[in-house]
């Protein structure tokens, strides 16, 4: 997974003497009539995802297609559960998704409290090199990085994924532009005077100053987590899957049960899903100021 | 005067403190992230096999050898790459740049349809595939079911090079635009209204507006989506990889019509344990994905400002 952030937008040039309005045109009933288009292209193959899991297995191989959802989600998503182990699968996701995102949110404003406010030898070097790192793929080193987790018998366990994700350069650099903006000096130095430690300072000055950037970031790094595939895919074993894992498996059998495995991806869409429904403003807010990508 | 004890704990707090706190980061990155990335480059010299690491040779650039002049599946999945990027980048930007004018007007229900363009990107990329390999199914498949009401016959998606190509892109593209078009949209907000009430005074209607505005002064973003756009595709494994499920999965179609050049690293390296192999794929890669992505940041600079 790469982050990257977007240049700052352009300064359009200001005429002077005339206030800078940002009037927009009203729009049409066409711009309804595209933008709603749009939105149904969007949201489709997820809403026929949902339609085929709540088919039989016969409806799916029917012509003309079942475009409404039928009457057999609930056992659809029981049989799921009965033979595969998707509830491994989920229960791992979890686990992952939870374990990184915290890490990541931690280590991003500890880090990123110490590059933006504290002075220190090397700082400027230090970051660049955190600004460089987030162009890397990683893929590039994943022969070496499973070389690496075999030695360690971390081959086909969770810890293999969860540990090299612990941290990301795209974390340290977002909460350091964060901190940079919205925590004034003075706050510290009072807090300084106060007799606070490093430690107390991070603790009880940055991080409640930092919550709603760590929230973003929380949100982002989570789906990012929970929707990750490469490497789940080469470190981890069918017998011990991650949901994108399982799916894959799922999908690849002689024989596809295509009911089985699309009721599969629908149950493992409903965690970003909610996230999404709950957090979205956050998350369109996130993309547009910070170009944030998974 | 001598320094009391507070005074001395406080002087190493902060000088120390700050390494303590971005030192979880560099520990992590150091062994999981940099160290296996600087060591590909060791491990591509090698004849090196997963099963068999007692047998490791060095044999310098003997991978790279076998690759560049004696391996027409490489070439081959570089092909499909290449192919793929072009299907994807130039759509993806193009409508993303559409969209991103629709919602740049006064609306109701404005976080609605930025919620709905952005839906696409926050499925996981596994789950996307499977429900679009079903959409392009051959025999019950959506999309030939509306091709046929044209007349159109049942397509083998899967099966042929350019229509499997197809597919896939469309995957990107779904996936992808409205990220693009809310990145666009963000600084599209940004232009102030005086430049288009002055272009309409000067003659200029809505699409000469857009071009001659509007475009010119996303640039820097448009740059931006294009090396994002193709730096994703370099890396394009997961469609490839589930378009078609099965044996054949790994080569991306029975006659590797669609693998691309992540897709045949992964072959090499997690099919065949050719470590060595697989290490020098991934290395050609990086260096193949700097070239794109400095090729269409040279194209996209030349977006026309006067």
């Amino acid at each position: 997974m790469t982050t990257v952030l977007t240049p700052a937008a352009p300064a359009p040039p200001v005429t002077p003497g005339r206030t800078r309005r940002l009037v927009r045109r009203v729009a049409s009933p066409w711009t309804y009539a595209a933008l709603i288009a749009i939105l149904a292209g969007s949201a489709f193959p997820v809403y026929w995802s949902f339609v085929v899991s709540s088919q039989t297995t016969e409806a799916v191989g029917s012509v003309p297609p079942v475009l409404v959802p039928g009457g057999h989600l609930f056992e659809n998503i029981a049989r799921v559960f009965d033979e595969t182990n998707f509830a491994l699968a989920l229960g791992n996701s979890v686990i992952v998704a939870g374990t990184i995102t915290v890490s990541v949110v931690l280590f991003s404003t500890l880090a990123g409290f110490a590059f933006a406010k504290l002075k220190f030898r090397g700082r400027t070097f230090l970051l660049l090199l955190v600004v460089a790192t987030q162009a890397i793929p990683t893929e590039l080193g994943v022969v070496p990085l499973y070389m690496m987790m075999a030695d360690f018998g971390w081959a086909g366990q969770l810890q293999a994924v969860i540990v090299p994700g612990l941290v990301t350069a795209f974390g340290v650099f977002f909460m350091r532009q964060y901190f940079e903006r919205a925590l004034p000096l003075e706050l510290l130095e009072a807090g300084r005077m106060d007799g606070c430690g490093s430690l107390r300072l991070f603790w009880h000055v940055a991080l409640p100053a930092a919550r709603p950037a760590a929230a973003v970031l929380g949100l982002f790094t989570f789906m990012q987590a929970w929707n990750d595939f490469f490497w789940p895919l080469v470190v981890l074993t069918p017998e011990n899957p991650t949901v994108q894992t399982a799916l894959s498996t799922l999908a690849s059998g002689y024989t596809t049960d295509y009911t089985l495995v699309l009721t599969a991806a629908t149950i493992g869409t409903v965690p970003v899903l909610l996230v999404f429904l709950l957090f979205g403003r956050q998350i369109v807010g996130g993309i547009m100021q910070g170009a944030l990508k998974g | 005067m001598a320094l009391t004890l507070a005074d001395r704990r406080h002087k190493w707090d902060v000088k120390l403190s700050p390494f303590g706190f971005v030192s979880p980061y560099f520990l992590i990155f150091g062994v999981f992230g940099l160290f296996p990335l600087l060591y590909t480059a060791f491990v591509s010299l090698q004849k090196r096999n997963l099963l068999d690491a007692e047998g490791a040779q060095f044999i310098g650039f003997g991978n790279y050898e076998q690759l560049l002049f004696h391996d027409p599946y490489f070439w081959n999945s570089m092909g499909n790459t290449v192919s793929l990027w072009l299907l994807t980048t130039i759509p993806q930007i193009l409508f993303a740049l559409g969209i991103a004018h629709l919602l740049n007007r006064r609306l109701r229900g404005r976080m609605f349809f930025r919620m709905g363009m952005i839906l696409p990107n926050i499925t996981s990329v596994a789950a996307v595939t499977i429900i679009f390999a079903q959409l392009f199914g051959r025999d019950f498949g959506l999309v030939n079911w509306v091709l046929s009401w044209f007349g159109a016959g049942q397509v083998d998606w899967q099966a042929g090079t350019a229509s499997s190509h197809t597919a896939i892109a469309a995957m990107v593209v779904w996936r992808w635009t409205g990220y693009h078009a809310l990145i666009f949209l963000a600084s599209m907000q940004a232009i102030p209204s005086s430049m288009y009430e002055a272009a309409t005074l000067d003659g200029a209607r809505g699409w000469q507006q857009f071009w001659r505005i509007t475009v010119p002064l996303l640039r820097p973003q448009i740059i931006f989506s294009t090396v994002i756009a193709t730096t994703g595709n370099m890396r394009l494994l997961a469609e490839p990889l589930l378009f078609n499920p099965g044996t054949a999965a790994a080569t991306g179609g029975s006659d590797r019509q669609f693998q691309t050049a992540a897709l045949y690293l992964y072959e090499q390296g997690f099919t065949k344990y050719d470590f060595g192999y697989s290490s020098a794929i991934a290395l050609i890669l990086a260096v193949a994905t700097m070239l794109v992505a400095g090729l269409s940041y040279l194209v996209t600079r030349r977006i026309q400002t006067d």
